[in-house]
């Protein structure tokens, strides 16, 4: 800018601090709209463990939950569940979930505490949606001749098998989460809370 | 009183607006001394039938938000407050049925006749220059709709509003490192919820329809400017009479508003039959499952957006290839989000010397139509299972493929086939076919 006879800077200088000044009163106002719309205290609180009584779940059944307003699926696997999942490991994309998607106790070849219980969230890490479960095996799932029992996401056709474990070159990107969870006793389980009381 | 008074009379109180308000002349400006080229044919109907629909819109909107309830909380009877809201509408509400359903195909109206007012666009070079503006508030009109109809969407709270809503909000979380807590801030809540229903109320009611006035305002502010193209693509700004009014233009009013009329009467009987016979357009405006009340714990065993989304949706779903190491979604996303935003580009992607259909080459022809084919295609099959196969053996995924890469290809590779291609010579003024 020129200073000339047209143009008074001290009076400019001071129109641009006061837009300034302006500038950053309007981005600051913006702050507690903007903050409003995140989850509210109340929604925060609502995220309480949930206890859940196992002690019906037939092997080769699955139950569902809610946590968080998250379907948590608890699967009760049985030994032919549990010999196929260790065939297809070359099929899946994190067969030794390194990815961060369980608490330390959970990453095993089952992804479990106990080995026949599978406890993980039913929300496909592609865009959200709860697969379906397809524990009908071969040509009957209608997925593959060769599917082992699994999960089948109907939004997007990601399959997962019966750990959680996603399999290779489907959209989602990574394994079923874990969440965290514990034993009190045998049959019953707490969702949402893992330390020891 | 004589008549000759009460005409004195009527000009008198029109004067006394118009030194107050300008009145007369943004009458004249923008219906009875705006000069459209007369060569306007059936396309031309489309643009006055968004304005119409959008009216249609606004007006059931509001009768509809006297009576529905964005609550996701369960009712006495374990039913969510805004499903059974709609419920109540459709059955205890004197008319209701009448007025959603206006409202739900009015939906699906505004996309059609946008798309179509679009591919007008497409046809006759009408984004090219000096129409950049026009055709960018245009673009803003349809992304501003398209948001429009996805919050409309969750609020009858039904099993397609929640796990729709829930993907699409999920999309953002693919955005690198931001991603996860953008969606966990648009939703309010770690899934979709009571506080993402009543926040989608208020972008749906208030909002969006705010947004969506200010850029119909600009784009018809921007035509009335440079003046609307027509079928030649000429500009008939270029020959004018002695007093300056274009050779080949007639005033808006009353040639066009009564043309118009006609395309509105056309209109309103496909409308009605839609309306009264038709509400769910088997499927495709209203959804099976949504007939349902939302279930968080349980996705649909089929679900797939609604028609006018079905194209992007598949650009989504083709992705499967994780480039430069980042996840499959991410990738996914950005092929919808350009496949969306690329039109925005036609204006500078067109090098063709000519702009209308009608005067450019075979080259042209062959690859917009393949174009269109491809993006029915992939309409169709966004409607579908992800494994859906053509007659029951020809795998609909690598053809989903092929075509959204023939998608871009043609936009992107637009600005060298549209400078090569054998052009006719344009007349001099518009012609009457």
């Amino acid at each position: 800018m020129s200073c000339d006879e047209t143009v008074d800077c001290g009076r400019r200088r001071l129109l641009v601090a006061t837009a300034a000044a302006g500038g950053v009163a309007g981005v600051a106002a913006a702050v507690p709209f903007v903050a409003s719309m995140l989850p509210s205290e109340r929604a925060k609180a609502a995220g309480a463990p949930v206890e859940v009584d196992i002690s019906k779940l037939a092997p080769g059944q699955m139950m569902t939950v809610e946590w968080r307003g998250k379907p948590v699926w608890i699967i009760n696997r049985t030994k032919e569940m549990l010999d196929s999942m260790a065939k297809i490991s070359d099929q899946l994309a994190d067969p030794k979930s390194e990815k961060n998607m369980q608490p330390e106790y959970a990453k095993n070849a089952t992804r479990s505490i106990k080995p026949e219980i599978l406890v993980a969230v039913g929300i496909c890490t592609h865009l959200g949606c709860s697969p379906t479960d397809k524990f009908k095996t071969g040509a009957e799932s209608g997925i593959d001749p060769n599917w082992p029992g699994g999960f089948l996401c109907p939004c997007h056709g990601s399959t997962f098998d019966l750990a959680g474990r996603v399999y290779k070159s489907k959209p989602a990107p990574d394994n079923l989460e874990i969440p965290p969870h514990m034993y009190l006793g045998d049959a019953k389980i707490v969702i949402g809370e893992d330390k020891k009381a | 009183m004589s008549k000759v008074n009460v005409n004195a009379l009527l000009q008198g109180t029109l004067n006394w607006v118009d030194e107050r308000f300008p009145l007369t002349s943004n009458w004249k400006a923008h219906l009875s001394e705006y000069y459209a080229p007369k060569n306007f044919n059936f396309w031309y109907f489309f643009g006055s039938l968004a304005m119409l629909v959008l009216v249609i819109q606004i007006v059931t909107g509001i009768f509809l938000t006297m009576h529905v309830k964005p609550d996701a909380a369960l009712n006495a009877s374990g039913v969510p407050v805004a499903f059974a809201s709609v419920e109540y509408i459709m059955r205890d509400v004197s008319w209701g049925w009448l007025i959603r359903y206006m409202h739900s195909t009015g939906a699906s109206a505004f996309f059609l006749v946008v798309y179509l007012h679009m591919f007008r666009g497409l046809l006759y070079g009408s984004y090219r220059k000096p129409r950049e503006l026009i055709w960018l508030f245009g673009i803003g009109i349809f992304l501003c709709l398209m948001g429009e109809a996805f919050f409309g969407y969750l609020l009858p709270w039904g099993q397609m509003s929640f796990w729709g809503a829930q993907v699409i909000v999920n999309l953002f979380s693919a955005i690198p490192v931001s991603g996860p807590d953008l969606s966990i801030w648009l939703r309010g809540d770690n899934v979709v919820g009571d506080a993402t229903l009543n926040r989608f109320f208020a972008f749906h009611v208030i909002a969006m329809p705010l947004v969506l006035l200010g850029l119909v305002g600009a784009h018809i502010i921007a035509l009335h400017e440079v003046g609307s193209n027509n079928p030649d693509g000429v500009e008939i700004k270029k020959k004018k009479d002695a007093n300056g009014i274009p050779l080949d233009g007639i005033p808006f009013h009353p040639y066009y508003t009564v043309k118009d009329i006609v395309g509105v009467v056309v209109f309103l009987m496909v409308f009605s039959i839609v309306v009264f016979f038709m509400p769910e357009g088997g499927g495709y405006f209203l959804e099976y499952n949504n007939f349902f009340p939302a279930d968080p714990l349980q996705t649909p065993p089929h679900i797939a957006p609604v028609w006018y989304f079905t194209p992007y949706y598949s650009l989504l779903r083709v992705v499967t290839y994780p480039l430069f190491g980042i996840y499959v979604k991410f990738w996914g996303v950005v092929a919808m989000g350009a496949g969306t935003l690329i039109f925005a580009f036609l204006p500078w992607l067109d090098r063709s010397p000519v702009k209308s259909i009608r005067y450019r080459g075979p080259m042209t022809k062959w690859l917009l139509s393949i174009w269109i084919v491809g993006f029915f295609i992939l309409g169709f099959l966004g409607t579908k299972d992800p494994a859906y196969k053509f007659f029951g053996f020809i795998p609909g995924a690598p053809i989903a493929q092929l075509l959204s890469v023939y998608y871009f290809l043609f936009f992107l590779t637009m600005p060298i086939w549209s400078s090569l291609d054998r052009c006719k010579p344009e007349p001099d003024r518009v012609t009457m076919k």
